[in-house]
């Protein structure tokens, strides 16, 4: 194991174990917050937030969490730099004309900052009001007093803007995640001719499943 | 059948190494659409002598297809506007009247400029040197047919192995990387239960290599792929994946 | 000069065992301290510094490419003969050497025929213990195809890329080597000359391709595998920078020149279209298995379809002419390649050739196409049709594939006894470089067996046997004076080259000495056209002296001067080519003289009188060289009247 994260195939398992992490993570979320959809004025995604906000969970998943976020960026970053060093210092004058490749997967790193900075505008909306300051006003629910996490979102999703802005940060990630997804599983050796069709398959319906989720999301908050 | 094209050619010059480099212009006149590409070239180059100039230096030996040696960026692609052909076999007929060409060295970190159009491609040798072989001297050797090999595996090695070392990967790599050339290395002999005994170490030792030279990360792009004259797979990638981390897992 | 072919005793099958039984040996600790220089890097070169290099000499290998893995040896589609019998058919070393004695139309020498055919076996264990992918059956055992000029099926392929996938497998040991540290890679260095010392080839001058600078190397042996010579007549199938200087420089170092006038010639090779041909593709014999070949019956409709007014597709059946199957009805398609090249020449000259050029013949697949349907006919031929589309923009599936003859191996070579070593003590040939194996025409798919017999199996016992004497001269550093001198000698002709500074491009006069060549020295000779050509040849070298053109300097890399330096020693093989064929005055395998033919048009050989190596003997710049002759003599082989009607 030695130096394995010293090879650009140990560095590119960071990126792929991070990123299949953070894949779960995004099942996790998209799952909680479909709950918004179910019409009883937030009860159901409270009890989940709450959930969410347990000790155990605060203190034990969430910093896993934040390490794959910060794995994933960081490497990312680490990678572009050590690539376009690679690439060396004089461009093509005629460009790149390769057909039939995918344009996510050359622009991997300008999706990523899209979505961190829809990452950042989430840390400031949600993360710091329910869990630092405890700004957030609060609501009890089967004698349980918790934050009323519902109330939060929908003020959000209120302005359309916001509802603009979450809607390109959602379509970025669907496109980052349609290279991502396949990717994650080829860098793991975990492909082959017929496999990789496969995940292909199901990574472009995973992304676009996960990106257009989100997005029916906040226009239906925005309509109701 | 004799169509004559004219052509418009801006060319990469570059003295040695050290030389900043610069586009010239060139222009050509009744080219037929039945020469190569290279014969398009001898004929500039022919013009030039004509004119006192140096003529452009490219690299290219075989002029079929299989030594690996021309590597001309053309119009933005290696190998130029044409799928699964070197640019040996790459024809004016796919040019039009008229055109502007632009005529580029491979570019990489990894493959520095000598002259022109020519690159050092001596990299993917040291790649090589590092783990590529089984460790078999001559002689003392089983029967050829002492060892079954299951033929859908032989092939597989086969189309591995037909890889011709021209560079194309890492020249439309947006990484700069080589690993559809070594993996198709390691993957050629890891089909095969001679190469197989070593496996473990040949990967760790070319993969080291490789990034020891400098070249970039793979992001499964796959415009390798695309690029490659002979169409290898990045299924080959996804095999050296495999094979590395199983192999850094045991140490 | 003495030609001591120092063929071992006792009986043909025991000869190679005999000598390995007697011969000397060096031990390990003495190998450290002997040095090897290898020149090239194709399949005899590559895996002759990878055996040096395993058995413990300190090897130098040179290549003019930029990788060892470039070499023209890449380029042999078809495959690798060997005896194994696997197919249980009747072959037998014996059988695959008489095969090859006959196929060589009984030019070659018979103990080293048999010796090559003895180890083949060891090749194919060989490469498979490297990796070579070798096509399979679905039992997993390796799987055999037939060849020109044998009844059994004894050749091993890799798809359509066996010389390249046996160049890789011997590429891969050398850079095993190269790692070891026990061999020493020289890339983009050329050989411009050798070193003499006291009789002896002790090194070579070399010429850094890249910034033009010369060193001197120091060997206790020298090793030249730099393959043929084709290419002297510009158009060729080889490489564009195949040449033969290093051949030429051994010539010109007292190297015996054998059967110059060798040359094989291939009759299915995509037809010249222009000018500016650069090369010419090769199209795999296999093609003739099931392609026909026909011309238009009459003349009118030659005509008509060299003017564009006719499609090939409109000539009935009764409209063409299958000359190889009218001519030769027991072989039709299949006849040997320089029966099939003379063929196609002799159509075409009587003005019934096709094509723009009117030098070109039809090869047709539609009755097979008939026959088997298209799907099967691509399944057996689909690249090399994919390639002639890519190259000539017709599609073979509809209209007949138009090919013609064209220059492909050089048989003939630097003379070698049966340890593969010149005149020249301590210089050594192997490959294509040497003459040794193939007579007067080679059989397909034997190329590439002799290639690696010679590195693998015969060399790294035979220089033995001769470094043994040497293991007490120390290792000189290159500032004897014979090293000075030559590199002195080297610079002053490459400055020569650069001071000319006429008005001719060096290949304006390469082609011009192609035209020559193949109208003269090429697929039909005649004292006549031979005493000309000579005339012509000598007439280009002095134009070449006086008049060529080379742009830049010596410092740094100039191709237009590395090509240069090439043609001047390909004018000098021209002239030996032909003095060659003048000389031969009989008609044998791949050199067809037609004052001696049968009533038939067939090559007719003159055993009592040529049946001899023809040696030539360097005598300076501007002097004809001497002939010796190494007499064949045939102890085993019964020599007999090809016969392929």
């Amino acid at each position: 194991m030695s130096n394995l994260f010293c090879s650009s195939i140990g560095r590119k398992l960071l990126m792929s174990l991070s990123g299949l992490f953070l894949i779960i993570f995004l099942i996790v979320h998209l799952s909680i917050n479909l709950l918004l959809l179910i019409p009883d004025g937030g009860e159901s995604f409270n009890l989940a937030a709450n959930f969410m906000a347990l000790p155990a969970i605060k203190f034990g998943l969430q910093p896993v969490l934040a390490l794959g976020f910060i794995v994933h960026i960081a490497y990312g970053a680490i990678l572009t730099l050590q690539n376009n060093k690679a690439r060396g210092n004089s461009k093509y004058a005629s460009g790149n004309k390769t057909k039939e490749v995918m344009w996510a997967s050359k622009n991997m790193f300008v999706l990523g900052i899209t979505i961190f900075a829809f990452l950042a505008v989430h840390l400031v909306d949600y993360w710091i009001p329910l869990q630092i300051t405890h700004a957030a006003e609060s609501v009890t629910i089967g004698g349980t007093e918790m934050h009323n996490t519902y109330a939060l979102v929908k003020a959000n999703l209120q302005n359309p803007i916001k509802v603009g802005l979450y809607i390109i940060g959602s379509l970025g990630l669907a496109v980052h995640l349609t290279h991502g997804f396949w990717s994650a599983f080829q860098t793991l050796g975990a492909s082959n001719g017929i496999w990789r069709r496969r995940w292909t398959v199901a990574g472009t319906v995973f992304a676009w499943v996960v990106g257009l989720g989100f997005c029916v999301i906040a226009v239906a908050m925005l309509l109701s | 059948m004799d169509n004559n094209i004219s052509l418009t050619l801006k060319v990469w010059r570059q003295n040695d190494a050290q030389d900043k480099g610069r586009f010239e212009t060139y222009k050509l006149e009744a080219v037929s659409t039945d020469s190569s590409f290279l014969e398009m070239m001898d004929i500039l180059n022919e013009q030039l002598i004509g004119e006192g100039k140096e003529p452009v230096a490219f690299d290219h030996d075989c002029r079929e297809g299989i030594c690996g040696m021309c590597s001309l960026y053309i119009n933005g692609r290696p190998h130029g506007p044409d799928d699964d052909v070197t640019t040996c076999q790459l024809h004016m007929r796919k040019f039009k009247d008229g055109e502007t060409i632009t005529i580029e060295p491979w570019r990489s970190a990894g493959f520095p400029v000598i002259k022109d159009l020519i690159v050092n491609r001596s990299a993917f040798d040291q790649i090589i040197a590092a783990g590529g072989y089984t460790s078999v001297s001559t002689g003392g050797v089983p029967d050829a047919n002492a060892l079954p090999i299951p033929k859908p595996d032989a092939d597989e090695a086969m189309d591995a192995a037909s890889c011709i070392g021209c560079g194309a990967c890492v020249a439309t790599c947006k990484n700069g990387s080589a690993m559809l050339f070594v993996s198709a290395k390691v993957s050629h002999l890891a089909l095969l239960p001679q190469g197989k005994v070593e496996a473990a170490r040949r990967a760790k030792a070319m993969v080291g290599k490789m990034d020891e030279l400098g070249f970039g990360n793979c992001t499964n792009t796959g415009a390798c792929e695309v690029e490659c004259p002979k169409g290898i797979s990045i299924s080959n990638i996804a095999r050296l994946n495999r094979e590395y981390l199983s192999a850094k897992l045991q140490d | 000069m003495k030609l001591d072919s120092k063929i071992p005793e006792g009986p043909l099958s025991e000869k190679w065992n005999n000598y390995k039984a007697g011969q000397k040996l060096v031990n390990p600790a003495n190998k450290r301290n002997l040095d090897i220089i290898v020149i090239g890097t194709g399949l005899a070169g590559a895996s002759a510094a990878a055996s040096f290099g395993e058995m413990g000499f300190k090897v130098k290998n040179f290549t003019i490419q930029d990788s060892p893995r470039r070499a023209h040896s890449i380029a042999a589609q078809g495959g690798v003969n060997a005896a194994k019998n696997y197919p249980n058919d009747g072959d037998s070393v014996h059988r695959l050497f008489y095969d090859t004695v006959k196929g060589g139309d009984y030019r070659a020498r018979e103990a080293n025929v048999y010796r090559l055919a003895s180890v083949s076996n060891d090749i194919i264990d060989q490469c498979v213990a490297q990796g070579v992918p070798f096509a399979r059956e679905y039992g997993g055992l390796l799987d055999n195809r037939s060849f020109g000029g044998a009844q059994v099926s004894r050749t091993f392929y890799a798809k359509g890329q066996t010389g390249q996938q046996l160049l890789i497998g011997a590429y891969q040991a050398l850079m095993r080597q190269v790692n070891a540290g026990t061999v020493d890679m020289y890339t983009r260095t050329e050989i411009v000359d050798y070193v003499m010392v006291d009789g002896k080839c002790r090194g070579v001058i070399a010429r850094d391709l890249v910034t033009g600078e010369f060193s001197r190397h120091f060997g206790h042996a020298v090793v030249m595998a730099t393959g043929g010579y084709g290419n002297t007549f510009f158009l060729s199938t080889n490489a564009m920078g195949s040449n033969g200087s290093a051949a030429i420089k051994a010539y010109e170092k007292g190297a015996a020149f054998a059967n110059p006038c060798f040359a094989q010639i291939h009759p299915t090779c995509i037809p010249v279209h222009g000018e500016f041909q650069s090369k010419l593709t090769l199209m795999s014999e296999s093609l003739r298995n099931d392609g026909r070949i026909w011309v238009p019956k009459k003349k009118e409709d030659a005509e008509a379809i060299r003017a564009g007014k006719k499609k090939p597709t409109d000539l009935s059946e009764d409209e063409r002419d299958y000359y190889l199957e009218r001519r030769y009805p027991a072989f039709g398609n299949l006849v040997p390649r320089d029966v099939a090249s003379r063929a196609a020449k002799e159509r075409c000259d009587a003005g019934y050739g096709v094509g723009a050029t009117g030098l070109a013949v039809y090869l047709d697949f539609k009755s097979s196409i008939e026959r088997l349907g298209e799907d099967a006919i691509r399944a057996r031929y689909g690249n090399l049709f994919q390639m002639y589309e890519k190259i000539v923009d017709d599609n073979p599936y509809k209209e007949p594939m138009m090919i013609y003859p064209a220059i492909h191996y050089t048989m003939g070579g630097i003379w070698v006894d049966y340890e593969l070593q010149t005149t020249v003590p301590g210089l050594f040939a192997a490959g294509e470089a040497n003459f040794s194996d193939h007579g007067a025409n080679r059989l397909g798919a034997s190329a590439l067996m002799q290639g690696l017999a010679d590195g693998y199996f015969v060399l790294p016992y035979t220089i033995q046997n001769y470094l043994a004497d040497d293991i007490r001269t120390p290792r000189m550093t290159g500032e004897e004076k014979e090293f000075v001198e030559a590199e002195n000698a080297a610079k002053a002709k490459f400055e020569k080259l650069m001071s000319v500074q006429g008005n001719r491009s060096v290949d304006s006069l390469h082609k011009e000495l192609g035209l020559v060549m193949w109208d003269f020295v090429g697929m039909a000779r005649n004292k006549k056209g031979l005493e000309e050509a000579i005339e012509k040849i000598a007439a280009i070298k002095k134009e070449f002296w006086t008049n060529v053109k080379i742009p830049g300097s010596d410092k740094g890399m100039n191709v237009e001067l590395e090509k240069a330096s090439r043609l001047a020693d390909f004018i000098t093989t021209g002239d030996l080519m032909a003095r060659d064929a003048l000389n031969r005055e009989e008609s044998c395998g791949g050199h067809f003289r037609e004052e001696y033919q049968t009533e038939e048009g067939e090559a007719l050989r003159q055993d009592d009188k040529f049946a001899y190596a023809a040696c030539w003997e360097y005598q300076g710049d501007d002097k004809a060289p001497v002939m010796h002759k190494e007499d064949l003599n045939f102890e085993v082989v019964k020599v007999a009247q090809r016969n392929y009607k």
